[in-house]
């Protein structure tokens, strides 16, 4: 006998036409399912009546456990089980190994990380199917059968390679993602639906390893977000490690063991979930070796201890605020998303940075997950009539790599997406043949500073003078964020083009850090910038003035030719130095040495154009 | 002849409408269409229509549109768990048989 489930009014499902949709929140920390249920989006718990999946695997002797069990052997199993997978998305060896507290056994491989386990080396892509194998068979035991479409959420921050990991753990779950979301968009549509809000929102979202703040403005049920900004790095898990590093002080603790380790990071995270409802608690640990720790951890003491945390919050706000030309005033409402977001002194530090208390009526912990499910539900057809809109928009610029090692920007960051831009380049030499296009993704002006994503060529440029040929390159972003990119020869039609797969973490670029050294290098970059440029065109009028010199030095005086010598002699010399302003002046030395002789040879040109022809046939008709 | 509920789904209903914020009970009714004749209609009552014959179980209201009463008088609603499924059951006494799933019937 089926089971049925209440729906809008006049929007009852044909028979078997009922979709199975879900909404999928994959935490750093906690991972969670959600579904639309007689018109209302619940999280769906497990048989013990738990929502949280703890984003936890461990890779056991006899079977590969998830969640609540994994997490059990957190500490006594360290090397096998897997935790916090998610910062590891789509990264590479290098961006890890510095400095962060990680108890694995890495291995390097084709630019992918991986860490040795029972089950032998694993990916974070494959850890996190893991979890997601999970959440798809609560989710398909609940709902009675196999799901027609899911909706995965991910930090507005993470970048293409981020995201495409996050797509493949799905398909290697068996799950079938229709869209990938921003966690802070995702909330907004649990919010905005249930509450029917309107005006600018501010989506303020600390989970276990990323931060992010999202500027939205919301209109008669139409989302648009304005600015997005956070830290890839920063999170609930980055207090506990504050708590854990107090107690080695407190206490002055030798160096523990991983699985020590392990038991004093699950205590300083018991303490601190205490603190949201108590004013003290008791930080208690008995170490393998039979020592045993006891210490009070006060709230104003987890306050001092976190000062610094709890601030470097509220950098990125204003940055998104300004990015959104926004003051803080303009914000109807603020919405807490994340289960760190519970700690007293972030809620006291968001009041105070916005002059009103955050919105708190959703759980903060299912808020995104919720969010989805209503989305998934709309994305594989069981609503209709109902006509919101949902715009996202690109973390970080993205754009090619031109002469002179600069990155001219195509998409600026925050376009809303889907979005398809194009520019027209043209080639830089004399019969130039083919052309290399670099994809980059950054903030910063010159190549180096930026990710890589894709280098494709386009090949079968007809010949022809430095500047004539037109090729346009195109940039279309999907409404997941995943970049293809074309080049395109405008007269011969010739084309190439490349989806960007991206490469998993060969390049270090880290996305929060890159935005910020980009606030921070403003100056340097801008002046790089010219010296770029200038040097480009000084390349390019050495090339011109020698390939003229090759044809036609017969044209020249000998006194004339010294003067153009001696001239083309400075630019190249000063193109060895960084003077811009030198490199500039030699330049123009150059060009007006060199007037005569371009003025003779356009004389001679014109001349042997004319020449033999009667004066009728310039006749203009 | 009334259409009832039981309380547990009566219990349901109510919460479900209170997350809702607004309806003033629940609609039955059926249609056609289906893989065997007729398909139920559960939905949230938003309005009373005139012609609607209205029924009160466990404080809920449920209201009916008078073409669909005829194949659903006598009809309990049930709410049921199976496993970590959940949803609502219709026992309806005029069924004489249904599709394997029970989406949908004849009488």
């Amino acid at each position: 006998m089926a089971l049925f489930q209440i729906s809008e009014p006049d929007q009852s499902p044909l028979p078997h036409a009922k979709r199975r949709a879900v909404g999928i929140d994959l935490g750093t920390t906690n991972s969670l399912v959600a579904t639309v249920r007689d018109g209302v989006a619940v999280v769906l718990c497990d048989d013990a009546g738990r929502p949280l999946v703890p984003s936890v695997v461990r890779y056991g002797e006899h079977a590969t456990e998830v969640g609540y069990d994994a997490l059990a052997h957190a500490a006594d199993d360290p090397h096998d089980t897997i935790a916090s997978a998610k910062r590891l998305m789509g990264r590479g060896l290098a961006d890890v190994a510095s400095g962060q507290r990680r108890a694995y056994r890495f291995v390097d491989g084709e630019g992918v990380i991986r860490m040795a386990t029972r089950s032998g080396a694993k990916t974070p892509i494959e850890v996190s199917a893991e979890i997601l194998k999970t959440l798809r068979a609560r989710a398909e035991a609940s709902l009675g059968g196999a799901l027609d479409g899911a909706v995965v959420t991910v930090p507005a921050y993470f970048d293409d390679a981020q995201r495409q990991a996050t797509k493949d753990a799905a398909t290697l779950a068996g799950v079938p993602v229709v869209r990938l979301l921003n966690e802070p968009t995702a909330a907004a549509i649990a919010y905005g639906l249930d509450n029917a809000a309107e005006g600018t929102y501010a989506v303020f979202d600390l989970g276990g390893g990323t931060f992010d703040i999202s500027i939205l403005r919301l209109t008669r049920g139409v989302f648009e977000v304005l600015a997005t900004n956070g830290d890839s790095a920063l999170g609930g898990d980055d207090f506990d490690h504050a708590i854990v590093d107090w107690a080695r002080d407190e206490s002055r603790l030798p160096a523990l063991s991983a699985v020590d380790a392990r038991r004093l990071l699950a205590r300083a995270r018991e303490a601190k979930e205490l603190l949201t409802q108590h004013d003290a608690a008791p930080l208690i640990v008995s170490f393998a070796d039979g020592a045993r720790l006891e210490l009070t951890l006060s709230r104003e003491t987890f306050g001092r201890l976190t000062h610094a945390l709890v601030a470097k919050t509220l950098v990125p706000v204003s940055r998104a605020l300004r990015d959104a030309k926004l003051t803080a005033s303009d914000i109807k409402g603020v919405v807490l998303v994340g289960g760190a977001t519970r700690m007293p002194q972030i809620r006291h530090a968001v009041a105070a940075c916005f002059g009103q208390a955050p919105l708190t009526n959703l759980d903060p912990d299912e808020v995104v997950a919720l969010g989805a499910a209503i989305q998934a539900n709309k994305l594989v057809g069981n609503r209709d009539g109902d006509d919101w809109l949902l715009l996202d928009v690109i973390p970080l610029s993205l754009g090619i790599e031109t002469m002179g090692g600069l990155v001219e920007k195509i998409v600026p960051r925050n376009s809303t997406i889907p979005v398809v831009r194009a520019q027209d380049f043209t080639t830089f030499k004399d019969g130039q043949a083919a052309m290399a296009l670099h994809v980059l993704q950054g903030e910063r002006e010159k190549v180096s500073d930026c990710r890589s994503l894709a280098r494709f060529e386009l090949r079968g440029i007809p010949p022809m003078t430095a500047g004539a040929a037109r090729i346009r390159v195109s940039f279309d972003v999907d409404a997941d964020g995943l970049l293809s990119v074309s080049a395109r020869e405008q007269t011969t039609g010739v084309e190439a083009s490349i989806a960007v797969k991206p490469s998993y973490g060969l390049t270090d670029a880290e996305i929060a850090r890159m935005l910020q050294d980009s606030f921070a290098h403003a100056t340097d970059d801008a002046a790089a910038r010219t010296l770029a440029e200038t040097r480009v065109e000084a390349q390019r009028m050495v090339t011109a003035t020698e390939s003229a010199l090759a044809a036609d030095a017969a044209l020249l005086a000998p006194q004339e030719r010294n003067a153009i010598d001696h001239a083309l002699a400075e630019v190249q010399r000063r193109l060895e130095g960084d003077d811009r302003d030198a490199l500039s002046a030699a330049v123009s030395a150059l060009n007006a040495a060199s007037e005569g002789f371009a003025a003779k040879r356009m004389d001679r040109s014109v001349a042997q154009a004319l020449a033999g022809k009667r004066v009728d046939a310039f006749d203009s008709r | 002849m009334a259409i009832t509920m039981t309380e547990s789904a009566a219990r349901h209903v109510a919460a479900n409408l209170r997350k809702r914020g607004k309806g003033i009970g629940l609609r039955l009714g059926v249609r056609t269409s289906g893989c065997s004749g007729l398909a139920y209609k559960l939905e949230y009552a938003d309005e009373v229509r005139p012609e609607d014959a209205q029924f009160e179980s466990h404080g809920v209201r449920i209201v009916v549109d008078p073409k669909s009463l005829p194949y659903l008088e006598g009809t309990q609603l049930d709410f049921s768990r199976e496993g970590l499924n959940e949803g609502f059951k219709f026992n309806n006494p005029n069924v004489r048989d249904s599709c394997g799933c029970g989406e949908s019937f004849n009488v």
